[in-house]
């Protein structure tokens, strides 16, 4: 649980226990001091979800509680079939992919994959993928181009792993080749930042028409650590980092580097899966139809001015 | 007297001010003279000192005099209003401007490479340590843009520690916006070389260096994706101490060659010949074309 967490959970567990004690007796004393109590409750979440600093917004997306990849496809998706590796080296557990039907429709479905316990995330390395995982991505991505299916991503990963094994794969290599065959590819893509949005790790799944960003999560040039490594040279100011580098869904919006806020429920995304689900698929429906329905060449032209645009110079003056 | 191992080329205190340098890989003392007369190569290990931006596109172009720069006038924004503890952005790209005399990390243009006009693209390390802001992939991206209308063949030459920091996402997203710039030359059939000299590090590593048709590396450059900072802020442990070397990469089949720095441009002049027929590529003169009309 995180710090700013736990005085409302000790305001939850206080109305559940009221209640508990109430049982089925529906005495009206008590009915009233739990809607005063429930009140209190909303008011103080949403008091404090209001003001959330960019390092609690960092937590959030990291809260090891949060909805991941699997929970979203498997809300989102009727019949989710998993498709295993890259054909080249291994199957890279921290991304999942497989063919699935949303909103009737086949689709192909690829996101970086954190695990919840240790175990699985040792398993999963964290959401850290491979260069087989990245490789596993574009071989996905070929299939929905050769078969006419949209690609829906989510990007869930504190970045790209970093070990002299991924280095010896060519990690360098898997993110350009992923990132150049989605700016070209002719399907519809459509990428959702649902936690952590780490880096090229990100960015090798991050390339499509439209860009969706959960409201907690997080979307950087490096993790708040690296970057704080980078600059202070100390992963310990990682926390100033998250402030200086503008990480939060609601600052990327108004830096139009991302299309779309999705709002997560109150207390967080963690607090109701099924809320957070269906809030993303109120948006992802509409957009996918309109995605659909458009002139292929067109959608590829459009995408490749909508990355085109991303960035702000200037000019020096001459002389 | 103690010798810094790595760490900018420097002369002895105690002799002529530039008269003896030496090399950041090996610390072998060399005589300046010999040393530039050498392009700058360690006659001990082979390592390839960096050239800036001046330096390379003289090594590469028949004439440098002849080298037609695009998008000078180019240079960062702040977008984040960024400030380290050492100072601001704004006043790291002064200082970088001021250093350099270049207003961005790269410079491109057009030149005549053995007789054939090329796109060239050489990234400036000295500016922010050649970094990836907007401004860089901006001129990247229209630099590739405009080799594209003229089916030029571009020439890359990386140095660069990766995405700017100070731009956030800003400076990841050149990642993308570059690399589809370069996936359109690829479609369309114009030939991209990338040279990666020392060091071709992350953000630049993982985009349209690595998409190149053919990448050629300068003996002794470092390589790789993550740096060692990087590493070390996101394991929290020791980033491991192997080289990650031009020769390292080439073994690991990332890259096509290794080419010593006195070989360069005849190797480029005769890739690109073999990719893109200069009579196929080569506008026409301008006297050919007058006689159409």
């Amino acid at each position: 649980m995180l710090e700013f967490e736990r005085d409302l959970d000790e305001l939850r567990d206080h109305i559940a226990e009221l209640e508990r004690d109430a049982g089925a007796d529906s005495n009206s004393h008590v009915a009233r001091e739990l809607a005063v109590l429930q009140l209190e409750l909303e008011a103080r979440t949403a008091d404090i979800f209001a003001h959330l600093t960019p390092w609690q917004r960092v937590q959030l997306a990291r809260h090891p509680q949060r909805p991941h990849t699997q929970d979203y496809i498997d809300r989102l998706c009727s019949d989710f079939t998993e498709l295993h590796g890259d054909r080249r080296y291994a199957d890279d557990p921290s991304v999942i992919a497989g063919l699935a039907t949303f909103q009737g429709r086949s689709v192909i479905v690829v996101g970086h994959q954190k695990g919840r316990s240790t175990s699985e995330n040792v398993e999963r390395n964290f959401g850290m993928a491979h260069p087989e995982g990245f490789r596993k991505a574009l071989r996905l991505f070929d299939m929905a181009e050769r078969f006419g299916r949209p690609v829906l991503t989510f990007l869930d990963t504190p970045g790209a792993s970093p070990t002299l094994d991924d280095e010896k794969r060519g990690q360098s290599w898997a993110i350009a080749e992923n990132m150049a065959r989605l700016a070209r590819l002719r399907v519809p893509v459509i990428v959702t930042v649902i936690g952590e949005g780490g880096s090229g790790g990100a960015l090798a799944l991050g390339v499509g028409d439209r860009v969706l960003m959960l409201e907690h999560a997080i979307y950087s040039v490096a993790s708040p650590e690296a970057a704080a490594a980078i600059i202070w040279r100390d992963s310990d100011h990682a926390e100033a980092a998250a402030a200086a580098l503008r990480l939060t869904a609601p600052d990327l919006l108004h830096a139009g580097l991302i299309d779309r806020v999705v709002p997560e429920p109150d207390g967080g995304a963690h607090r109701d899966f099924d809320i957070a689900a269906a809030n993303l698929r109120a948006q992802l429906a509409p957009m996918l139809q309109e995605l659909c329905a458009q002139n292929i060449d067109d959608l590829v032209n459009a995408r490749y001015a909508k990355f085109r645009a991303m960035g702000e110079h200037q000019n020096v003056p001459a002389g | 007297m103690a010798l810094r191992r790595r760490g900018s080329v420097q002369s002895y205190p105690d002799v002529p001010v530039d008269l003896w340098v030496t090399c950041r890989k090996c610390g072998g003392m060399h005589y300046r003279p010999e040393f530039e007369a050498a392009l700058r190569v360690c006659p001990s290990c082979n390592y390839h000192d960096r050239l800036d931006a001046a330096e390379r596109i003289a090594l590469l172009l028949d004439d440098p005099d002849q080298f037609q720069e695009i998008d000078a006038d180019i240079t960062a924004a702040d977008p984040l209003e960024f400030s380290r503890p050492s100072g601001s952005y704004v006043g790291r790209v002064a200082k970088a401007r001021a250093l350099t005399s270049r207003n961005e990390a790269i410079v491109c243009g057009v030149g005549p490479l053995q007789g054939r006009q090329v796109a060239l693209g050489v990234m400036e390390f000295g500016f922010i340590a050649g970094s990836m802001g907007s401004a860089t992939g901006e001129k990247i991206t229209r630099l590739f843009e405009h080799a594209l209308r003229h089916r030029l063949p571009v020439i890359t030459v990386t140095a660069s520690g990766g995405a700017r920091q100070d731009e956030g996402l800003f400076a990841l997203m050149q990642m993308a916006r570059t690399t589809a710039a370069a996936a359109r030359l690829g479609e369309a059939g114009v030939p991209h070389i990338c040279v990666m000299a020392d060091p071709t590090l992350a953000g630049v590593t993982a985009s349209f260096a690595a998409i190149a048709d053919i990448i050629i590396g300068e003996p002794g450059a470092t390589i790789r994706f993550a740096g060692s900072r990087v590493v070390q802020g996101t394991l929290r442990r020791r980033a491991p101490v192997e080289d990650h070397t031009t020769e390292w990469v080439l073994r690991q089949g990332m890259i096509d060659l290794v080419v010593p720095r006195r070989d360069l441009r005849e190797t480029l002049a005769r890739v690109i010949g073999h990719l893109a027929p200069a009579h196929v590529a080569a506008p026409a003169p301008i006297a050919a074309r007058a006689a159409r009309v």
